[in-house]
Parts: C-alpha cells; structure tokens; sequence
C-alpha cells in the first residue's frame, strides 16, 4: 500500500481541479433521475397491470387486458435490462423514428422494467387487503375502479412499502449500466476519472461508498415514509 | 318496494339459491333466519348483487338489478348494508369512512354537470334551438360542509362524536358496528340490508348495535335483517323467513311463527336455538 497516497493524489488531482466533480454530479444527477423517474413510472404502469389482473374475469375485455398484461410481464422480466435499453436505443427510437435523448430513453424504459416487476408487488399486496374493503366500497355505491384507488390501493401500497424500497433500491444499482447507450450517470463519471488519471483503484473505491450512502439514505426515508403511512394501525 | 321473483344462485355445481319468490314492502322489517349454509346470506348479499343472481330477478324501484346491463352503482346507493365482519375503510379516520362515498359521488355528479354544461355551451354555439344548460346551486366547498355535517350529525346520534377523527383500528367492535351502520344510513338509503350484524361481537357488545338497529326500524326504515339473535329477530321483524337448502320453508309474522311453526324443519330448528 505504500503507493497509496500517490493513488489519493491522482484522483484528487483530477476530482478538484480538472472538474472531475462537476462529472460525478451530473452522473449523480442521473443516478437517481433514472431510478426515481423509472420507479414512479414503474408503479404506475405496475398498479395499473395489478388492477386489470386482480379484476373478476367473467367478462371479455378484462380478459383480453390480463392476456396482454401477462404478455408485457413475461417480455419485461424475460429480457436483461441491458439487452432492453439496446433494443429500445437502436431498435425501437430509429424505426420509429423518434427523437429522444439517452437518458430519457433510460427512464422510460427502467420505467416499463420495473413496471413489470411492480405489478407482481403489487398484485400481492392489493390480495393481502381483506376483500370486504372491496365489498364495503361497493356496497356504498362506489364504482370499481374508485374503490380501487380510494380504498384498496391505499392499503396495498402501505403493505408492500417495504418491497418497494427494495425495488427502489434494485433499480439505483441496475442503472449502472446506461452508458451501454450513452447516458452518463455515477460509472461514466468515475471511469472518466480513471482513465485520465491511469489509475482506476481509488475511483472505484469511491463509486462504491457513494452506492452504498445512497442506498442507506434510500433505506432511511422508506423507513420513515412507513411509518407515517403506519399512523392509521397505532393504537392511542 | 323490492320484488323478488324466482331467484337462483349457484357457485359451480352448487345451486346455493333454488328459487325463492318474496316481496319486501315498504317499511317491513324482514327477519331472515335459518341453519348455517341456508342460503340467507347469499340470498342477502343477490339483493344488492354483491353476488350475480343466476337466474330470477329483483325488482327494486321498477328496475331489475339482475339485469346485468343496470348500472348496479346508482342503485346500490339506495341500499345500505352492514356486513359481519364491519369493514370500516381501514385507510380513512371515522369521519372520513361516513364522507367517503356521499362526498366522492356528489362532487363526481358537480364535475359530470360542469362538463356536460361546457360541451352544451360549445353546441349551442351552432344549434339554432339552444339548449338549457344544467342547473348548478352548489359549490364545490358547499357540499363538502353538507356531507361534513351530515356526518358529524349521525356521529353523534350514536354517542360517538369525540371518535370523528381516530382511525377504526382503535375502536372497539360494537363502536365499529355502529359506525358501519351509519356510513350507510349517510346514503338515504331506502332499505337496510344487514348481513348477521352481530355475530362477529363480543356478547357485552352486541346491545348496543342491536338497539341502534331497533331505533332505524322504529323510525320506519325498510329493512332485511339475516341474524342468529331470535329475541331479537322476534321483537324487531313484522315478518319473519325460514330458509332452508335455498329455499324459503315457511314465512309469516313472528308470533305465530315463533310459537307454532308448521313446517317440521323449521320446528326441528327453533327446538334447537331457542
């Protein structure tokens, strides 16, 4: 380790003084833009999906949707993030055209990924309701859809909190891979730094403490939504 | 007022209701009582199409609610039912359980009107005959106060004014009960359905629900009562159903059904509950 200081120096070098922070900022930036853009879109769409699959099944339309949702969830999970983000950078964008930026790109399509994987979370969690909120809703005269949304989603996502910190979290960590389409989040940033500096030990080191603090901060403010969502169980 | 007219339920293979033909008029109070897998909570719950009918049909105010193309909602707000298990909206404080459903449907009703009023206006502009647009007297915060009050008034009808804002976690199953009762009564509901009221309290508890039921029922509400409590169903019905296997067995007030049943499954029953 004797060289280590020497390796401190580079990075520090390159970090300070030839703007190497700025970079680690924007890529920062993104980080989290991706992963909290994707999650919100992601639970949209997955709540949606959860809707339509818990839906009664006697009549056509709902099952023609739970046909296409479990199309989308197969397709969605079936496929590495990475193979998606190809496939929607210079697949998808050229034929149709579009004109979008990478980093857009990487929040719709961590959006529809994690869509996917909400949708499950969120089937369990809209069962674990007890189905005589359901009945209560409707016997008042409350449609479907806004028994869902009032009453039993409520209920839902506060049981599936935790998973969904989880999901958050997943998603923070997949979005190292974006630079596979040009977008630069915390990866790009610090390769950058390593490469000017041909020296990659120190860079990477940071990467990893700046993942892992995100992810306890992630960790904390769940913890904390919980329990503000929890206020309705307390007994006082 | 409710017409019910060979009704049938099956789950499957199982015929659960097997034709049951009745009336329900204005202002009775109908005691539904029979054994365990009767049917009467089925046949409770096709009243209000909580459970598709299968066959038959229920006329409530000149419309057929097993007519699958009734829109179910509308008229399930004149229906009130207070299920077994109380399902109070775990997520909403007590207050907001009673508010919920008459404030959503009267600010969507206000939003449907402002919108139909807007495309009427865009019309006019080319109709020669314009038409009147729809008449709008209330505001948006004006009904939120209405339906507010409205609450805070059936609250403390019960005694519980001081509970408007906990969460029903808290409460005590009589206090749930009674809440139930009157989220429903926050409807104007023209009938009460009530689906074994008391069966899911502690025995101190089942009083206090009990005598709020007898109060509505002096007031004159119409209302269908299954229920296990035969004082109860004695003092409270003016007519009484015995159901058995999916079928109505025997029917008539309940004096004389009480004391001198005719139909030896129903005397087999009584012999035993009472």
């Amino acid at each position: 380790m004797g060289n280590f200081d020497k390796k401190l120096a580079k990075f520090w070098d390159i970090f300070i003084n030839n703007n190497g922070y700025t970079k680690v900022l924007t890529g920062l930036q993104n980080t989290l833009l991706i992963a909290v853009l994707g999650l919100a879109i992601g639970i949209v769409i997955g709540t949606l999906i959860a809707s339509i699959k818990v839906m009664p099944k006697y009549k056509r339309l709902p099952r023609i949707l739970d046909k296409i949702c479990t199309f989308y969830v197969g397709l969605f999970r079936g496929t590495p993030i990475v193979v998606q983000l190809l496939v929607a950078y210079y697949v998808v964008l050229p034929l149709l055209g579009a004109n979008m930026t990478s980093i857009n790109v990487c929040i719709l399509v961590f959006g529809l990924n994690s869509g996917a994987y909400v949708s499950e979370i969120m089937r369990g969690g809209i069962m674990s309701v007890d189905p005589g909120q359901m009945e209560a809703g409707r016997a008042v005269g409350l449609s479907y859809s806004v028994t869902m949304m009032k009453i039993v989603v409520p209920q839902a996502v506060k049981n599936i909190l935790p998973t969904l910190g989880n999901e958050l979290i997943a998603l923070v960590k997949e979005t190292s891979v974006v630079s596979f389409v040009g977008a630069s989040d915390l990866y790009v940033a610090f390769s950058y730094i390593g490469t000017n500096s041909y020296e990659f030990m120190v860079p990477y080191l940071v990467m990893a403490l700046i993942y892992i603090v995100l992810v306890m901060i992630i960790a904390m403010l769940v913890k904390a939504m919980e329990r503000s969502l929890r206020k309705s169980d307390r007994h006082n | 007022m409710i017409d019910i007219i060979d009704l049938r339920k099956s789950f499957g293979n199982v015929e659960v209701l097997k034709g049951i033909t009745t009336t329900i008029k204005e202002g009775e109070k109908v005691a539904v009582i029979g054994p365990s897998g009767s049917g009467k909570s089925t046949f409770l719950r096709c009243l209000n199409c909580m459970e598709d009918p299968t066959g038959g049909s229920i006329i409530f105010e000149g419309v057929d609610l097993a007519d699958m193309k009734v829109d179910i909602n509308i008229h399930r707000r004149h229906m009130g039912m207070v299920f077994q298990q109380f399902n109070l909206f775990n997520n909403k404080t007590v207050l907001g359980n009673i508010m919920l459903a008459p404030l959503h449907i009267r600010l969507h009703d206000l939003r449907m009107k402002k919108l139909k009023n807007v495309f009427i206006r865009v019309g006019n502009v080319f109709r020669r005959n314009k038409k009147s647009l729809y008449e709008i007297n209330t505001t948006r915060q004006e009904i939120k106060d209405e339906v507010r009050e409205n609450a805070l008034r059936l609250l403390k009808r019960i005694g519980l004014e001081e509970k408007a804002d906990v969460y029903p976690s808290t409460l005590s199953g009589g206090q749930k009960q009674r809440i139930a009762i009157i989220r429903a009564l926050a409807m104007n509901p023209k009938v009460m359905l009530f689906d074994e009221p008391t069966s899911a309290l502690d025995p101190e508890m089942v009083g206090e629900v009990l005598d709020l039921i007898k109060q509505l029922a002096d007031e004159g509400m119409t209302m269908v009562i299954v229920t296990h409590e035969m004082g109860f169903a004695r003092e409270v019905a003016t007519r009484v159903l015995f159901m058995d296997e999916g079928q109505i067995l025997e029917e008539g007030p309940p004096d004389t059904f009480f004391s001198n049943p005719q139909n030896p499954r129903a005397k087999e029953f009584l012999s035993k509950v009472l």
